[in-house]
């Protein structure tokens, strides 16, 4: 996977910002697309057209349940979030719908990883290389069954 | 080394002599719910497998799923009175009887219901599609939320994965003052570990504080393990969880207790005669100062609503508040289910609250998620009995919101700003 960043320099960044809870009501999932970080980043839109990655720090995705979360940014494009740490339940419905990556990376390459940056991630060799920059960063091995559940394609793909 | 509550909860559902925590496990699911927000995000995924060729025709039990309309009820537009046709229709498709419609007698926020009805029992895994389901592990069954993916995969095959959580032990010395309520004592530990300080992990709470916390009080504190990050929020079965049952018509479970020699991964302690009227201030529910600190800031409003803050014990403290009182700000109540409203009416605090001046309103989450029914607008000021206070939470994103104890927000109401209950005289 190779693409640039959207860097938000924060921690625990809410599922209330990444999709408001009064479009909960929406289950057409571009519908719900439409809405994605409109409680953090109105340019979020014009932004993901030339990224599909996300870099963002501790407790990515926390607070409710809604799947809307992780549907509105993998309609709008997004194919990873790479986060210090993430919610358990954003987790769980990123790997589990097979929406998006969620990549575990350390305090170090969530420094040095740049807004814009154009990254390769590896996910077999857990390697991130910053083409930008010119640097190396590893991510965090995927535990055995979240491995075997991507590699299915989602939790109903998997056979355990 | 024996388990504790959890791992032995999850050791029965799993079918395994024993777990750890790390472990990643299958287990058998012996309650699921989904609501108006969730229930057609489930019958989204449905509809997606049926065109891969999964077959959807039968649910794994149908007597084991329960349905709750709380979000957008009363319909707050078309979208939402169109979801809850959406719902009605699913549970007639797959013979779901424990739907709960608003307007035909009992129905309230999901949580609310599953003790008020006791839909799930001690030693219980209950899974249900909303990050608040932890509130239900306080009658000792172990309770989390889950997407929508994960709730349609419950709903098909009866069991989940999970990874079996550390468990942070917080022990409560003695009994709580007056005028602190289990809101203060959770939002003190939120400003303490933090809203991850217990990701993936599972809060149990105990100590002579917690045997002597009636049931209403506790499901305070687990509803909020949400906001720390755990993964559920658990107190053993007593016979205060036992009396609360009966007088609902259960008796019938197999209590879980931990071991005398279970492990647990932090045990923190506090002092109840410590603890104080505590508020949180935007934007986190982390973001803790006394109540007294905050006098100074003016409030537009008061919300008395949630399966966090509107039980019939969250009424009570706010009538013992309001009584011969008026609000000084624009004040709603909404009692988190029929049947509290019932008992509301019953004991005269809906007429206490009326000659307040405070409006009071059906059961929904509304505002408390921003949904509708009561949402703010851009730079408005909120105290709220509610869980969350993020960016936008409860309306605008440049609206701001309070976390307090029914008492701090009954007593704010009447002052019209930040009021510790003890400096109202």
């Amino acid at each position: 996977m190779k693409s640039s960043v959207i860097k938000y320099d924060k921690d625990n960044i809410d599922t209330d910002v990444i999709l408001p809870g009064q479009y909960l009501k929406l289950h057409d999932y571009a519908e719900i697309a439409k809405h994605a970080m409109e409680g953090i980043d109105k340019n979020f839109h014009s932004k993901v057209k030339n990224a599909e990655f996300i870099v963002a720090g501790k407790n990515f995705g926390c607070g409710s349940s809604r799947e809307h979360a992780t549907i509105a940014l993998s309609q709008s494009g997004i194919k990873a979030v790479l986060a210090v740490s993430f919610a358990r339940i954003f987790y769980r419905n990123a790997v589990d719908g097979a929406f998006l990556l969620p990549i575990e990376i350390d305090e170090n390459a969530y420094k040095n990883i740049s807004d814009k940056d154009e990254l390769e991630i590896n996910t077999e060799k857990n390697k991130i290389n910053n083409l930008t920059k010119e640097q190396v960063y590893s991510m965090k091995p995927f535990p055995e069954l979240i491995k075997k559940i991507i590699d299915a394609g989602g939790l109903f793909n998997y056979k355990p | 080394m024996g388990m504790n509550v959890t791992e032995k909860i999850l050791s029965r559902a799993s079918g395994k002599a024993t777990v750890s925590p790390e472990d990643v496990i299958f287990v058998n699911v012996d309650k699921a719910m989904i609501h108006d927000v969730s229930g057609p995000g489930v019958i989204k995924v449905f509809e997606k497998l049926e065109q891969k060729g999964i077959n959807t025709d039968k649910l794994w039990d149908p007597s084991k799923v329960w349905v709750a309309e709380d979000h957008f009820v009363p319909s707050a537009d078309m979208i939402s009175a169109q979801n809850i046709v959406l719902l009605s229709n699913f549970t007639k498709k797959y013979g779901i009887e424990k739907h709960f419609k608003y307007g035909m007698g009992q129905y309230g926020i999901c949580h609310t219901l599953s003790h008020e009805e006791a839909l799930v029992l001690p030693g219980e895994v209950y899974v249900g599609g909303d990050s608040h389901t932890n509130t239900t592990g306080a009658l000792g069954a172990f309770a989390a939320g889950l997407g929508h993916t994960d709730i349609a995969y419950v709903l098909l095959n009866g069991k989940i994965w999970f990874k079996v959580p550390e468990t942070l032990y917080f022990k409560l010395n003695g009994k709580l003052p007056e005028h602190v309520m289990a809101k203060d004592f959770i939002l003190k530990i939120i400003g303490d570990i933090g809203v991850d300080g217990a990701s993936y992990k599972t809060m149990q709470f105990g100590g002579s504080g917690i045997s002597e916390m009636v049931m209403e009080e506790r499901l305070t504190l687990t509803n909020m393990t949400t906001e720390a990050g755990a993964k559920s929020g658990i107190i053993e079965p007593d016979q205060e969880t036992r009396d609360y049952l009966a007088s609902r018509g259960a008796t019938n479970y197999n209590e879980v207790k931990g071991d005398s020699d279970a492990a647990y991964s932090k045990i923190y302690e506090y002092e109840a005669e410590q603890l104080e009227p505590t508020v949180a201030k935007p934007y986190s529910p982390q973001n803790i100062s006394p109540a007294r600190d905050l006098s100074n800031v003016e409030l537009d409003k008061a919300y008395i609503g949630s399966c966090t803050g509107a039980k019939l014990e969250d009424l009570r403290a706010v009538a013992k508040i309001l009584k011969g009182q008026k609000v000084k700000i624009r004040t709603e109540i909404l009692p988190a289910a029929i049947s509290i409203y019932k008992k509301a009416m019953k004991e005269g605090l809906a007429e206490i609250f009326l000659d307040a001046g405070v409006t009071i309103g059906p059961p929904t989450c509304g505002a408390c998620c921003g949904a509708h029914m009561g949402v703010l607008a851009k730079d408005e000021v909120c105290i709220s009995t509610t869980n969350r206070n993020f960016p936008g939470r409860m309306g605008h994103v440049e609206s701001k919101t309070y976390l307090a104890s029914p008492l701090v927000v009954a007593a704010s109401a009447i002052r019209g700003k930040i009021t510790d209950p003890r400096d109202l005289k």
